[in-house]
């Protein structure tokens, strides 16, 4: 096992070359997520109803679509990253790549449903549907 | 890659040599409720903003699986409810102590178990505080 140059070390290219950088937005969408989240479980606590028309009122703000879409960002990616942690960790044969390319889809998919959801409704809310 | 782990090679012994801590607790918490708001937690809010973004018929769709006539949470309202903010608060709590374990710190074995056990009782208390506002914090303001 070699131990590479001092440079490739500072540079982070170690055995793995991909491995801190995963580790590191790991982290980075962890903090993210933290004021994200917080933000979205306290303001839905605080909602005065959960009917139709206030839940589409109060996505359609500007301040709220805007986080809201950053939320879908930050944990969609963390949890694609985790994910494929604990896939890497269970699965080695097909069934990884499978499940990798699966986890792609399904989280690129869903990623892209609730931001186009936000949007429409941002951009509809005053019309009639 | 796929297909790197020999078969004819034996696992570490010391497989089997293990106790239960709040620790390992901790660990295997943050692994399950991660990966369950990643799967259940995502479909239910991607469902959420889609029938939100569709129209009050599909809104409505939503809200009967989880509520009874009078607006009030059923079964599967409660269980996925409070089962999704008791994960997310425990994963919440987990994630900002192994922000600190990353820096290296919070390794001495005392500390390392009470910030375990404390994951867990943040978690309790902000779910319970979380569904007594709803639920009682409302009537009256
Ligand atoms: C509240 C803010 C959050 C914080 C502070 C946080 C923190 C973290 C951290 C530090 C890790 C890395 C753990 C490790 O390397 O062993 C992690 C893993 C993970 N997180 Fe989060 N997270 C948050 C929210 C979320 C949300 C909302 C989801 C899902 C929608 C999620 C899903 C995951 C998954 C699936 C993993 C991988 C678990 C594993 O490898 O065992 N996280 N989180
Ligand atoms: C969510 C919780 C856990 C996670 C994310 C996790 C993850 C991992 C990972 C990634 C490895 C491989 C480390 C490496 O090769 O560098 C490992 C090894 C190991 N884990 Fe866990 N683990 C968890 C819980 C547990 C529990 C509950 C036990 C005991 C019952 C356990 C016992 C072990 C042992 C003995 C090894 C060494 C196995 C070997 O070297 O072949 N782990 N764990």
């Amino acid at each position: 096992m070699g131990n590479g140059t001092s440079i490739g070390k500072v540079r982070g290219l170690g055995s793995a070359h991909e491995g801190a950088h995963h580790w590191w937005h790991q982290r980075l969408t962890a903090g993210a997520n933290l004021i994200l989240t917080l933000w979205f479980v306290l303001s839905i606590a605080l909602l005065p109803a959960y009917d139709f028309e206030t839940a589409r009122h109060w996505i359609a703000q500007t301040q709220v679509a805007v986080p809201l879409i950053l939320l879908v960002l930050t944990t969609f990616y963390h949890f694609r990253l985790g994910l494929q942690v604990v896939i890497e960790d269970y699965q080695h044969d097909e069934t990884h790549i499978v499940l990798m390319v699966l986890l792609n889809f399904f989280t690129l998919a869903a990623g892209t449903t609730a931001i186009f959801s936000i949007l429409k409704i941002a951009f509809t809310a005053g019309a009639a549907l | 890659m796929a297909n790197v782990r020999n078969e004819a090679r034996p696992l570490s012994p010391h497989l089997s040599i293990w106790k239960w801590g709040p620790s390992m607790a901790v660990s295997i918490t943050h692994r399950v409720t991660g990966s369950g708001m990643a799967t259940v937690g995502t479909i239910l809010f991607v469902w959420w903003l889609v029938a939100l973004a569709s129209g009050p018929a599909a809104y409505a769709a939503f809200l009967d699986l989880f509520t009874v006539k009078s607006g009030a949470l059923n079964i599967a309202g409660y269980v996925f409810g409070i089962g999704l903010t008791l994960s997310f608060f425990q994963h919440m709590s987990s994630g900002i102590r192994h922000l600190f374990l990353d820096q290296g710190a919070n390794f001495e074995l005392k500390a390392n178990k009470t910030t375990a056990t404390l994951t867990y009782v943040a978690a309790v208390l902000l779910t319970a505080a979380f569904w007594a506002y709803i639920i009682w914090g409302k009537t009256n303001g």
